[in-house]
Protein backbone atom coordinates (compact mmCIF):
# COMPACT_ATOMS: atom_id res chain seq x y z
CA UNK A 1 0.00 0.00 0.00
CA UNK A 2 1.48 3.35 -1.00
CA UNK A 3 1.34 6.69 0.78
CA UNK A 4 -1.90 8.59 0.22
CA UNK A 5 -1.86 12.36 0.46
CA UNK A 6 -5.62 12.32 0.16
CA UNK A 7 -6.07 10.27 3.30
CA UNK A 8 -3.43 12.27 5.10
CA UNK A 9 -5.18 15.60 4.48
CA UNK A 10 -8.55 14.05 5.10
CA UNK A 11 -7.39 12.88 8.53
CA UNK A 12 -5.64 16.16 9.23
CA UNK A 13 -8.92 18.10 9.14
CA UNK A 14 -11.19 15.29 10.25
CA UNK A 15 -13.63 16.36 13.00
CA UNK A 16 -13.05 12.95 14.57
CA UNK A 17 -9.32 13.67 14.99
CA UNK A 18 -10.03 17.22 16.17
CA UNK A 19 -12.40 15.85 18.78
CA UNK A 20 -9.52 13.64 19.96
CA UNK A 21 -7.20 16.66 20.08
CA UNK A 22 -9.70 18.52 22.23
CA UNK A 23 -10.01 15.56 24.60
CA UNK A 24 -6.22 15.38 24.90
CA UNK A 25 -6.10 19.08 25.76
CA UNK A 26 -8.69 19.03 28.51
CA UNK A 27 -7.53 15.67 29.83
CA UNK A 28 -4.04 17.16 30.19
CA UNK A 29 -5.24 20.39 31.78
CA UNK A 30 -7.53 18.73 34.31
CA UNK A 31 -4.95 16.06 35.16
CA UNK A 32 -2.32 18.74 35.72
CA UNK A 33 -4.71 20.76 37.87
CA UNK A 34 -5.38 17.71 40.05
CA UNK A 35 -1.66 16.94 40.10
CA UNK A 36 -0.74 20.48 41.14
CA UNK A 37 -3.20 20.48 44.03
CA UNK A 38 -2.08 17.02 45.18
CA UNK A 39 1.56 18.02 44.71
CA UNK A 40 1.19 21.13 46.86
CA UNK A 41 -0.61 19.20 49.59
CA UNK A 42 1.95 16.39 49.53
CA UNK A 43 4.87 18.86 49.55
CA UNK A 44 3.46 20.75 52.55
CA UNK A 45 2.77 17.44 54.31
CA UNK A 46 6.32 16.29 53.62
CA UNK A 47 7.64 19.49 55.21
CA UNK A 48 5.28 19.45 58.21
CA UNK A 49 6.25 18.82 61.80
CA UNK A 50 3.92 15.83 62.06
CA UNK A 51 5.64 12.50 61.51
CA UNK A 52 2.31 10.95 60.49
CA UNK A 53 1.68 13.52 57.74
CA UNK A 54 5.27 13.23 56.57
CA UNK A 55 4.95 9.44 56.50
CA UNK A 56 1.73 9.44 54.48
CA UNK A 57 3.14 11.88 51.93
CA UNK A 58 6.45 10.05 51.63
CA UNK A 59 4.65 6.72 51.13
CA UNK A 60 2.46 8.20 48.41
CA UNK A 61 5.37 9.78 46.54
CA UNK A 62 7.47 6.63 46.91
CA UNK A 63 4.77 4.23 45.68
CA UNK A 64 3.57 6.31 42.76
CA UNK A 65 7.04 7.19 41.52
CA UNK A 66 8.08 3.57 41.91
CA UNK A 67 5.46 2.04 39.62
CA UNK A 68 4.76 2.59 35.91
CA UNK A 69 1.89 4.91 35.08
CA UNK A 70 0.48 2.33 32.68
CA UNK A 71 0.28 -0.22 35.49
CA UNK A 72 -1.44 2.37 37.73
CA UNK A 73 -3.99 3.08 34.98
CA UNK A 74 -4.96 -0.53 34.33
CA UNK A 75 -5.14 -1.24 38.08
CA UNK A 76 -7.51 1.70 38.56
CA UNK A 77 -9.67 0.88 35.53
CA UNK A 78 -9.67 -2.91 35.40
CA UNK A 79 -8.40 -3.92 38.85
CA UNK A 80 -10.41 -1.83 41.28
CA UNK A 81 -13.79 -3.25 40.12
CA UNK A 82 -12.77 -6.44 41.97
CA UNK A 83 -13.18 -4.40 45.16
CA UNK A 84 -16.49 -3.09 43.91
CA UNK A 85 -14.96 0.27 42.95
CA UNK A 86 -16.12 0.85 39.39
CA UNK A 87 -14.83 4.02 37.79
CA UNK A 88 -15.64 5.16 34.30
CA UNK A 89 -12.96 5.68 31.68
CA UNK A 90 -12.72 9.43 32.23
CA UNK A 91 -12.67 9.17 36.04
CA UNK A 92 -10.02 6.46 35.87
CA UNK A 93 -7.82 8.46 33.52
CA UNK A 94 -8.10 11.66 35.59
CA UNK A 95 -7.46 9.80 38.85
CA UNK A 96 -4.50 7.89 37.40
CA UNK A 97 -2.86 10.90 35.77
CA UNK A 98 -3.65 13.26 38.65
CA UNK A 99 -2.18 10.96 41.29
CA UNK A 100 0.89 10.29 39.17
CA UNK A 101 1.53 13.96 38.40
CA UNK A 102 0.98 14.86 42.06
CA UNK A 103 3.69 12.45 43.17
CA UNK A 104 6.23 14.05 40.84
CA UNK A 105 5.04 17.56 41.47
CA UNK A 106 5.39 17.12 45.24
CA UNK A 107 9.17 16.96 44.90
CA UNK A 108 9.21 19.93 42.54
CA UNK A 109 7.17 22.07 44.94
CA UNK A 110 9.28 21.01 47.90
CA UNK A 111 12.43 22.08 46.07
CA UNK A 112 10.73 25.37 45.17
CA UNK A 113 9.76 26.11 48.77
CA UNK A 114 13.23 25.20 50.04
CA UNK A 115 14.74 27.60 47.49
CA UNK A 116 13.07 30.57 49.24
CA UNK A 117 15.49 32.28 51.59
CA UNK A 118 15.04 31.69 55.34
CA UNK A 119 15.05 35.47 55.81
CA UNK A 120 11.69 35.61 54.03
CA UNK A 121 10.19 33.35 56.67
CA UNK A 122 11.70 35.51 59.41
CA UNK A 123 10.30 38.68 57.86
CA UNK A 124 6.84 37.20 57.37
CA UNK A 125 6.66 35.93 60.95
CA UNK A 126 8.03 39.16 62.35
CA UNK A 127 5.18 40.97 60.58
CA UNK A 128 2.69 38.88 62.52
CA UNK A 129 1.75 36.49 59.72
CA UNK A 130 0.58 33.02 60.70
CA UNK A 131 1.66 29.94 58.72
CA UNK A 132 -1.13 30.15 56.17
CA UNK A 133 -0.64 33.84 55.40
CA UNK A 134 3.13 33.41 55.28
CA UNK A 135 2.75 30.60 52.74
CA UNK A 136 0.12 32.37 50.64
CA UNK A 137 1.56 35.88 50.61
CA UNK A 138 5.31 35.35 50.87
CA UNK A 139 6.61 31.83 50.32
CA UNK A 140 4.47 30.18 47.64
CA UNK A 141 4.54 33.08 45.13
CA UNK A 142 8.34 33.01 45.30
CA UNK A 143 8.46 29.21 45.16
CA UNK A 144 6.13 29.30 42.17
CA UNK A 145 8.62 31.25 40.11
CA UNK A 146 11.17 28.48 40.66
CA UNK A 147 8.56 25.81 40.00
CA UNK A 148 7.24 27.14 36.66
CA UNK A 149 10.01 25.72 34.42
CA UNK A 150 9.81 22.14 35.77
CA UNK A 151 6.03 22.45 35.90
CA UNK A 152 6.10 23.40 32.23
CA UNK A 153 8.18 20.33 31.45
CA UNK A 154 5.62 18.20 33.23
CA UNK A 155 2.79 19.80 31.30
CA UNK A 156 4.63 19.10 28.07
CA UNK A 157 5.18 15.51 29.19
CA UNK A 158 1.55 15.15 30.22
CA UNK A 159 0.30 16.22 26.77
CA UNK A 160 2.11 13.19 25.34
CA UNK A 161 1.65 10.84 28.29
CA UNK A 162 -2.10 11.35 28.05
CA UNK A 163 -1.93 9.02 25.03
CA UNK A 164 -1.54 6.15 27.51
CA UNK A 165 -5.24 6.60 28.28
CA UNK A 166 -5.97 5.02 24.88
CA UNK A 167 -5.15 1.72 26.57
CA UNK A 168 -8.22 2.06 28.78
CA UNK A 169 -10.21 3.20 25.72
CA UNK A 170 -10.26 6.91 26.54
CA UNK A 171 -11.42 8.69 23.39
CA UNK A 172 -8.39 10.90 23.00
CA UNK A 173 -6.12 11.78 20.06
CA UNK A 174 -4.14 8.55 19.80
CA UNK A 175 -7.19 6.32 20.10
CA UNK A 176 -9.01 8.25 17.41
CA UNK A 177 -5.98 7.95 15.16
CA UNK A 178 -5.87 4.22 15.85
CA UNK A 179 -9.50 3.84 14.89
CA UNK A 180 -9.08 5.81 11.69
CA UNK A 181 -6.08 3.67 10.85
CA UNK A 182 -8.16 0.53 11.18
CA UNK A 183 -10.90 1.69 8.84
CA UNK A 184 -8.81 1.98 5.67
CA UNK A 185 -5.52 0.58 6.98
CA UNK A 186 -3.91 3.96 6.29
CA UNK A 187 -1.72 3.43 9.34
CA UNK A 188 1.17 5.79 8.63
CA UNK A 189 -1.14 8.60 7.53
CA UNK A 190 -3.27 8.34 10.66
CA UNK A 191 -0.40 8.12 13.13
CA UNK A 192 1.56 10.91 11.42
CA UNK A 193 -1.48 13.16 11.77
CA UNK A 194 -1.59 12.29 15.47
CA UNK A 195 2.14 13.05 15.79
CA UNK A 196 1.68 16.41 14.06
CA UNK A 197 -1.06 17.41 16.49
CA UNK A 198 1.10 16.43 19.46
CA UNK A 199 3.91 18.63 18.12
CA UNK A 200 1.48 21.51 17.59
CA UNK A 201 0.11 21.18 21.12
CA UNK A 202 3.53 21.03 22.79
CA UNK A 203 4.72 23.98 20.69
CA UNK A 204 1.75 26.12 21.72
CA UNK A 205 2.39 25.15 25.32
CA UNK A 206 6.05 26.17 24.93
CA UNK A 207 4.94 29.69 24.04
CA UNK A 208 2.48 29.84 26.91
CA UNK A 209 5.17 28.66 29.32
CA UNK A 210 7.54 31.39 28.13
CA UNK A 211 4.93 34.04 28.95
CA UNK A 212 4.26 32.61 32.40
CA UNK A 213 7.98 32.50 33.17
CA UNK A 214 8.38 36.08 31.99
CA UNK A 215 5.48 37.17 34.18
CA UNK A 216 6.83 35.60 37.36
CA UNK A 217 10.40 36.56 36.56
CA UNK A 218 9.63 40.24 35.96
CA UNK A 219 10.39 41.60 39.45
CA UNK A 220 13.78 39.87 39.26
CA UNK A 221 14.70 40.94 35.73
CA UNK A 222 14.19 44.68 36.10
CA UNK A 223 17.37 46.62 35.68
CA UNK A 224 18.18 48.35 38.90
CA UNK A 225 19.44 51.83 39.58
CA UNK A 226 22.06 50.28 41.83
CA UNK A 227 25.59 51.57 41.54
CA UNK A 228 24.90 53.64 38.45
CA UNK A 229 27.80 56.09 38.43
CA UNK A 230 26.97 59.76 38.44
CA UNK A 231 27.94 61.38 35.13
CA UNK A 232 31.31 62.93 35.63
CA UNK A 233 30.87 66.57 34.63
CA UNK A 234 34.57 67.27 34.62
CA UNK A 235 35.10 64.85 31.75
CA UNK A 236 32.55 66.41 29.44
CA UNK B 1 11.61 55.00 86.73
CA UNK B 2 13.40 51.73 86.03
CA UNK B 3 11.03 49.78 88.26
CA UNK B 4 7.82 50.81 86.56
CA UNK B 5 6.21 48.31 84.21
CA UNK B 6 8.82 47.68 81.53
CA UNK B 7 7.62 47.35 77.94
CA UNK B 8 10.10 44.53 77.36
CA UNK B 9 11.21 42.30 80.19
CA UNK B 10 13.74 39.54 79.77
CA UNK B 11 14.39 37.34 82.80
CA UNK B 12 17.29 34.92 83.12
CA UNK B 13 17.08 33.66 79.52
CA UNK B 14 19.25 30.70 78.55
CA UNK B 15 19.68 29.24 75.09
CA UNK B 16 22.05 26.74 73.51
CA UNK B 17 22.57 25.45 70.01
CA UNK B 18 23.28 21.82 70.80
CA UNK B 19 26.15 21.81 73.28
CA UNK B 20 27.10 25.43 72.55
CA UNK B 21 25.63 27.95 75.00
CA UNK B 22 24.58 31.17 73.22
CA UNK B 23 22.70 33.01 75.98
CA UNK B 24 23.75 32.37 79.58
CA UNK B 25 21.30 33.99 81.91
CA UNK B 26 20.38 37.27 80.21
CA UNK B 27 18.07 39.68 82.04
CA UNK B 28 17.03 43.06 80.64
CA UNK B 29 14.25 45.54 81.34
CA UNK B 30 13.39 48.13 78.73
CA UNK B 31 11.06 51.04 79.53
CA UNK B 32 8.70 52.56 76.96
CA UNK B 33 10.51 55.18 74.89
CA UNK B 34 13.98 53.91 75.71
CA UNK B 35 16.59 53.37 73.01
CA UNK B 36 18.90 50.47 73.85
CA UNK B 37 21.98 49.72 71.78
CA UNK B 38 23.50 46.28 72.18
CA UNK B 39 27.13 45.93 71.15
CA UNK B 40 29.82 43.33 71.54
CA UNK B 41 31.98 40.91 69.63
CA UNK B 42 30.31 38.64 67.11
CA UNK B 43 29.23 35.36 68.67
CA UNK B 44 28.33 37.13 71.88
CA UNK B 45 24.64 36.36 71.48
CA UNK B 46 23.36 39.84 70.50
CA UNK B 47 21.36 38.81 67.44
CA UNK B 48 20.13 35.64 69.11
CA UNK B 49 18.82 37.69 72.03
CA UNK B 50 16.95 39.97 69.62
CA UNK B 51 15.49 37.02 67.72
CA UNK B 52 14.42 35.42 70.99
CA UNK B 53 12.47 38.55 71.94
CA UNK B 54 10.48 38.18 68.71
CA UNK B 55 10.40 34.39 69.22
CA UNK B 56 12.00 33.75 65.86
CA UNK B 57 14.15 31.54 68.09
CA UNK B 58 12.85 29.58 71.05
CA UNK B 59 14.52 29.82 74.43
CA UNK B 60 15.59 26.97 76.69
CA UNK B 61 14.65 28.66 79.96
CA UNK B 62 13.76 32.05 81.36
CA UNK B 63 10.91 34.43 80.59
CA UNK B 64 10.23 37.06 77.97
CA UNK B 65 7.38 39.54 78.36
CA UNK B 66 6.44 42.23 75.83
CA UNK B 67 3.78 44.85 76.53
CA UNK B 68 2.67 42.89 79.59
CA UNK B 69 2.07 39.73 77.58
CA UNK B 70 4.25 36.65 78.00
CA UNK B 71 6.03 35.68 74.77
CA UNK B 72 7.99 32.79 76.24
CA UNK B 73 8.52 31.06 79.56
CA UNK B 74 8.42 27.67 81.20
CA UNK B 75 4.64 27.80 81.71
CA UNK B 76 3.87 29.56 78.43
CA UNK B 77 2.56 27.49 75.54
CA UNK B 78 1.14 29.76 72.88
CA UNK B 79 -0.85 28.55 69.92
CA UNK B 80 0.74 29.64 66.63
CA UNK B 81 -2.07 32.12 66.00
CA UNK B 82 -1.56 33.75 69.42
CA UNK B 83 2.16 34.01 68.76
CA UNK B 84 1.48 35.74 65.44
CA UNK B 85 -0.76 38.23 67.26
CA UNK B 86 1.80 38.93 70.01
CA UNK B 87 4.51 39.53 67.41
CA UNK B 88 2.46 42.48 66.16
CA UNK B 89 3.70 44.42 69.20
CA UNK B 90 7.19 44.16 67.76
CA UNK B 91 8.66 45.40 64.51
CA UNK B 92 11.87 43.86 63.29
CA UNK B 93 14.52 45.09 60.87
CA UNK B 94 17.05 42.58 59.57
CA UNK B 95 20.68 42.80 58.52
CA UNK B 96 19.80 41.48 55.05
CA UNK B 97 16.62 43.64 54.76
CA UNK B 98 14.50 40.59 53.78
CA UNK B 99 12.14 42.59 51.60
CA UNK B 100 9.73 40.41 49.61
CA UNK B 101 11.37 40.41 46.16
CA UNK B 102 8.19 39.51 44.25
CA UNK B 103 6.25 42.51 45.60
CA UNK B 104 6.58 46.19 44.82
CA UNK B 105 7.74 48.57 47.54
CA UNK B 106 4.14 49.59 48.21
CA UNK B 107 2.93 45.99 48.38
CA UNK B 108 5.79 45.10 50.70
CA UNK B 109 4.57 47.75 53.11
CA UNK B 110 0.82 47.12 52.91
CA UNK B 111 0.90 43.30 52.73
CA UNK B 112 0.76 42.73 56.48
CA UNK B 113 -1.54 45.67 57.37
CA UNK B 114 -4.13 44.60 54.77
CA UNK B 115 -3.86 40.82 55.02
CA UNK B 116 -3.11 40.43 58.74
CA UNK B 117 -4.85 43.42 60.35
CA UNK B 118 -7.56 43.72 57.69
CA UNK B 119 -7.01 47.43 57.10
CA UNK B 120 -8.68 48.54 53.82
CA UNK B 121 -6.23 48.79 50.96
CA UNK B 122 -6.86 52.48 50.30
CA UNK B 123 -6.21 53.41 53.92
CA UNK B 124 -3.12 51.20 54.15
CA UNK B 125 -1.80 52.74 50.95
CA UNK B 126 -2.27 56.26 52.29
CA UNK B 127 -0.43 55.32 55.49
CA UNK B 128 2.32 53.60 53.49
CA UNK B 129 2.87 56.80 51.50
CA UNK B 130 3.29 58.79 54.69
CA UNK B 131 5.87 56.26 55.88
CA UNK B 132 7.70 56.26 52.55
CA UNK B 133 7.95 60.03 52.73
CA UNK B 134 9.29 59.74 56.28
CA UNK B 135 12.07 57.38 55.19
CA UNK B 136 12.85 59.65 52.24
CA UNK B 137 11.58 57.43 49.42
CA UNK B 138 8.27 58.99 48.35
CA UNK B 139 8.86 58.28 44.65
CA UNK B 140 9.74 54.60 44.98
CA UNK B 141 6.39 52.98 45.74
CA UNK B 142 6.19 51.16 42.40
CA UNK B 143 9.79 50.00 42.35
CA UNK B 144 10.72 46.41 43.11
CA UNK B 145 13.33 45.67 45.77
CA UNK B 146 15.90 44.62 43.19
CA UNK B 147 15.79 48.13 41.72
CA UNK B 148 16.82 49.72 45.01
CA UNK B 149 20.19 50.19 46.63
CA UNK B 150 20.89 48.48 49.93
CA UNK B 151 20.28 51.64 51.90
CA UNK B 152 16.99 52.23 50.13
CA UNK B 153 15.91 48.63 50.72
CA UNK B 154 16.67 48.95 54.41
CA UNK B 155 14.65 52.15 54.65
CA UNK B 156 11.71 50.39 52.96
CA UNK B 157 12.15 47.54 55.44
CA UNK B 158 11.88 50.04 58.31
CA UNK B 159 8.74 51.53 56.75
CA UNK B 160 7.31 48.04 56.34
CA UNK B 161 7.87 47.25 60.02
CA UNK B 162 6.41 50.61 61.11
CA UNK B 163 3.29 50.04 59.02
CA UNK B 164 2.15 47.47 61.60
CA UNK B 165 2.34 50.21 64.25
CA UNK B 166 4.57 48.22 66.61
CA UNK B 167 5.18 49.27 70.20
CA UNK B 168 8.84 48.27 70.05
CA UNK B 169 11.26 48.21 67.13
CA UNK B 170 14.05 45.63 67.02
CA UNK B 171 17.03 46.29 64.74
CA UNK B 172 19.38 43.39 64.01
CA UNK B 173 22.63 44.92 62.71
CA UNK B 174 20.67 47.15 60.31
CA UNK B 175 23.70 48.73 58.67
CA UNK B 176 26.18 45.83 58.67
CA UNK B 177 25.35 44.74 55.12
CA UNK B 178 25.51 48.27 53.71
CA UNK B 179 28.20 50.09 51.81
CA UNK B 180 29.70 52.85 53.98
CA UNK B 181 28.07 55.66 52.00
CA UNK B 182 24.61 54.21 52.66
CA UNK B 183 24.93 53.74 56.40
CA UNK B 184 24.19 57.41 57.12
CA UNK B 185 20.79 57.44 55.39
CA UNK B 186 19.61 54.45 57.43
CA UNK B 187 20.95 55.83 60.71
CA UNK B 188 19.20 59.15 59.99
CA UNK B 189 15.87 57.33 59.72
CA UNK B 190 16.60 55.54 63.00
CA UNK B 191 17.56 58.82 64.69
CA UNK B 192 14.27 60.30 63.53
CA UNK B 193 12.41 57.32 65.00
CA UNK B 194 14.14 57.67 68.34
CA UNK B 195 13.26 61.38 68.48
CA UNK B 196 9.62 60.45 67.92
CA UNK B 197 9.78 58.41 71.12
CA UNK B 198 9.83 54.91 69.62
CA UNK B 199 11.11 52.21 71.95
CA UNK B 200 14.07 50.65 70.16
CA UNK B 201 16.45 47.78 70.79
CA UNK B 202 19.30 48.04 68.33
CA UNK B 203 22.07 45.51 67.81
CA UNK B 204 24.76 47.58 66.15
CA UNK B 205 28.42 48.49 66.11
CA UNK B 206 27.64 52.05 65.02
CA UNK B 207 29.00 53.81 68.11
CA UNK B 208 28.20 57.25 66.66
CA UNK B 209 24.54 56.27 66.62
CA UNK B 210 24.80 54.79 70.11
CA UNK B 211 26.40 57.96 71.45
CA UNK B 212 23.76 60.19 69.88
CA UNK B 213 20.58 58.17 70.35
CA UNK B 214 20.98 55.53 73.04
CA UNK B 215 19.66 55.86 76.56
CA UNK B 216 21.65 52.80 77.53
CA UNK B 217 24.41 50.89 75.82
CA UNK B 218 24.75 47.21 76.58
CA UNK B 219 27.83 45.12 76.01
CA UNK B 220 27.31 41.41 75.53
CA UNK B 221 30.15 38.96 75.88
CA UNK B 222 29.82 35.21 75.57
CA UNK B 223 26.09 35.15 76.15
CA UNK B 224 26.00 37.51 79.09
CA UNK B 225 25.41 41.22 79.61
CA UNK B 226 28.64 42.55 81.07
CA UNK B 227 27.84 46.27 80.92
CA UNK B 228 24.61 48.28 80.86
CA UNK B 229 25.36 51.99 81.08
CA UNK B 230 24.30 55.40 79.78
CA UNK B 231 26.46 56.47 76.79
CA UNK B 232 28.64 58.97 78.68
CA UNK B 233 29.60 56.35 81.26
CA UNK B 234 29.88 53.57 78.69
CA UNK B 235 32.48 55.49 76.70
CA UNK B 236 34.40 57.07 79.58
CA UNK B 237 34.07 54.77 82.56
CA UNK B 238 32.89 51.26 81.61
CA UNK B 239 32.85 48.77 84.44
CA UNK B 240 33.83 45.70 82.44
CA UNK B 241 37.23 44.85 81.04
CA UNK B 242 35.45 43.44 77.95
CA UNK B 243 33.91 46.85 77.28
CA UNK B 244 37.30 48.53 77.53
CA UNK B 245 38.73 46.04 75.05
CA UNK B 246 35.75 46.50 72.73
CA UNK B 247 36.07 50.29 72.83
CA UNK B 248 39.82 50.17 72.32
CA UNK B 249 39.29 48.24 69.10
CA UNK B 250 36.33 50.31 67.90
CA UNK B 251 37.55 53.77 68.71
CA UNK B 252 41.24 53.09 68.16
Amino acid sequence: MTWSWNSFFEYLVSPYILAGVWTTVWLTCVSMAIGIVLGFVAALMKMSNSAVLRGIASFYVWLWRGTPLLVQLVIIYTGLPQFGIKLGVIESALLGFGLNEGAYFAEVVRAGIMSVDQGQTDAARALGMDYRRMMRIVILPQAFRVVVPPLGNQFNGMLKTSSLASVISMEELLRHAQQLAQIEFRVLEAYLVAAIYYVILTSIWGQVQKRIEAYYGKPYMLSGNVALPEPDLALR
Amino acid sequence: MSNENPIVEILDVHKSYGPTPILRGVSLRVQAGEVIVIAGRSGGGKSTLLRCIDQLETIDSGEITVCGEAMAGSTIHLAPGQMARLRQNLGMVFQQFNLFPHLSVLDNIIAAPTKVLGIPRALATAEARVLLARVGLPEKENAFPKQLSGGQQQRVAIARALAMQPKVMLFDEPTSALDPEMIREVLDVMMDLSRRGMTMIVVSHEMSFARAAADRIILMHRGQIVDDLPPEQFFTAPSSEHTRQFLAKRLG
